[in-house]
């Protein structure tokens, strides 16, 4: 084995026990920077060590027993020397010696642990931009430089985001333990915020070339079946799933030859991906099992799950759409939800109906920069052959967006309804009541 | 990105010989762990060739041949679809299964194509026949309606 595919394998198997490695040494150091600094060593030595040594049979535990040794002197050459700290030294001593880690994994009863770290990763005394860099840092795997070209920032950027997180975490004295009851529910609902919003950035990129960007779902997915593996009596973690699981199926779908965004509509439905749909399916399912109402993620996977069944467009069954709309709105009221409300009254009763929920948003300040406004008015509007107004909204909603691909594609359907337009004016030209004339497309 | 991970017959399996406690008790574990991992999307074993059949083509004309077929190691036991990172990944948790025969086995991992392999060959899906336009129209010209 070359020395590029030692380093190849070792990141291979860091991808695998990082997260792990992390966690099982943030429950003994309690410190959650300590702990990823000592499996970063770890890490360090293996590099060094492997491509001379070979790769060993137990990795992970090899990590952890180097992690345990590092963690003995940095916590006796600590500078504070206080008691705890020796006290601890001695403690991981004495686990070394009794169990050398080296026959058995690291831990198979690892998961209070983990599930530990992403409620910490995810704390609210983050900010937003913080607990994403945290949880693709220490859950994910990712290395800075990864998660900086995902987000297209610099990597220092990142870097001192998550030196900065690591901080407040210590300063917060966040305690290292797994809440119960509400409490864990109210904990776990910012993971599933930061899991969405990694996989959303992934799946309609806000800025850019990219239209997508797989990666970032891949590793929003792997960390949601993860977390619904720690928490499975939790109905909103499966329903996240669900609905990750669902939507990815669509990837290939939703991107033409020219990496241009395809319109549900429009897409060919062959093409997703089916393992993907079964997988979601079987989700929403543990969602509701998991007893009582489904919540905001469960009644959008639900809403999902009707695109997924539907075999054509021509077969969603949008009045269910409406109603699951309805109900995400009485639970968790904002106004995009409400913009997505107007789109499924809209298939389901008709433009008119739609476009009177959309007038209502215009005035919404959360909406004003909103893309999606203007672009859903416009195709209501026409849908409803006032396709001058719908040009204006078209153009808007491409003045409004950051990724350039669904720019162009809003600047073609602004132009499409110009030609529409002046093909109605012939039509109109050719006698009266010719516009009358219910379009018939053969 | 995703691989197929395909686990070669052997005569044990090709004779319907069920794996021992202990193996499916080791294999539950390996299969449990990736799911925990979150790496496992899909896997099932498959049942002896003798189950089976083939369909081979030659032109416009097609043969069906019912199992069971002799060239043993060349037949499939069972997959697992992973989702992983690299194909360094994929080996390392293939490494990690338990030996599947007991004596020897062997497991074969193969790359799944995604659309970014079709795009980067200069293949592209043949999208001018996807566009359901017309179907649209149509469709909200009844909505309209009624």
């Amino acid at each position: 084995m070359s020395a590029s595919d030692t380093h190849r394998a070792i990141d291979a198997v860091w991808r695998i026990e990082s997260a792990k490695l992390i966690a099982a040494l943030a429950r003994i150091v309690r410190d959650v920077g300590l702990a990823e600094d000592l499996a970063q060593d770890a890490l360090i030595a293996a590099l060094e060590q492997w491509p001379r040594t070979g790769i060993p049979n137990n990795p992970g535990a090899w990590l952890m027993a180097t992690a345990k040794h590092r963690a003995i002197d940095v916590l006796r050459r600590s500078t504070r020397l206080e008691r705890k700290h020796e006290e601890l030294a001695r403690r991981i001593e004495a686990q070394l010696e009794t169990a050398p880690d080296l026959e058995a994994r690291i831990d198979d009863d690892v998961g209070d642990d983990l599930l530990r770290l992403m409620l910490i990763a995810a704390h609210p005394v983050l900010s937003t931009d913080a607990r994403v860099a945290l949880t693709l840092r220490l859950l994910g795997g990712l290395t800075t430089e990864e998660i900086a070209r995902a987000f297209l920032v610099p990597a220092a950027t990142i870097a001192q985001r998550i030196v900065r997180a690591k901080r407040t975490l210590g300063e917060a004295r966040v305690p290292f333990e797994v809440p119960r009851g509400a409490e864990l529910a109210g904990r776990l609902s910012s993971v599933l915020e930061v899991l969405y919003l990694i996989f959303n950035e992934g799946y309609s990129a806000t800025a850019g070339d990219d239209w997508m960007r797989p990666a970032l779902c891949e590793d929003a997915l792997r960390l949601g079946r993860i977390l619904a593996e720690l928490a499975p009596q939790e109905p909103e973690v499966h329903g996240l799933v669900a609905l990750m699981e669902i939507q990815a199926s669509r990837s290939r779908a939703r991107i033409g030859p020219g990496g241009e965004p395809v319109r549900l509509v429009d897409q060919d439905r062959a093409r997703w991906d089916h393992v993907l749909i079964r997988r979601g399916l079987a989700a929403l399912e543990r969602s509701e099992n998991a007893g009582g109402a489904l919540g905001p993620y469960g009644l959008q996977a639900a809403i999902a799950a009707c695109h997924a069944r539907a075999g054509t467009f021509a077969e969603t069954d949008w009045p269910r759409i409406a109603a699951l709309y309805d109900a995400l709105a009485q639970l968790a009221p904002s106004p995009v939800v409400e913009l997505n409300r107007a789109v499924a009254l809209g298939m389901a009763f008709g433009p008119a109906t739609g476009l009177e929920l959309v007038d209502a948003l215009a005035s919404e300040p959360s909406l004003r920069a909103y893309h999606l406004l203007p672009s859903v008015r416009g195709d209501l509007l026409a849908k409803l052959d006032r396709f001058d107004e719908a040009r204006a909204e078209f153009e808007r909603a491409a003045s409004l967006t950051r990724n350039s691909r669904e720019r162009r594609l809003l600047l073609e359907r602004a132009a499409a309804c110009r030609d529409r337009r002046s093909a109605d004016q012939t039509v109109v030209n050719q006698g009266p009541g010719a516009s009358r004339t219910p379009r018939t497309t053969s | 990105m995703r691989f197929m991970v395909l686990l070669k017959a052997d005569e044990n399996t090709e004779a319907g010989i069920m794996p021992s406690e202990q193996l499916l008790v080791a294999m539950g574990r390996y299969n449990e762990e990736m799911v925990k991992a979150g790496v496992l999307l899909d896997g099932n074993g498959l049942q002896a060739s003798s189950k089976g059949a083939r369909v081979t083509f030659s032109g416009q004309k097609r043969t069906v041949t019912d199992g069971p077929f002799t060239e043993t190691k060349e037949l499939i036991a069972g997959y697992w679809l992973i989702q992983v990172k690299s194909k360094e990944e994929a080996v390392e948790w293939v490494k990690r299964c338990p030996n599947p025969h007991e004596g020897d086995a062997e497991i074969e991992i193969r790359q799944v194509f995604e659309t970014a392999d079709f795009v980067d060959a200069g293949i592209s899906p043949d999208n001018e026949a996807l566009r359901k336009e017309p179907e649209l129209r149509a469709q909200s010209q009844t909505l309209k309606n009624s």
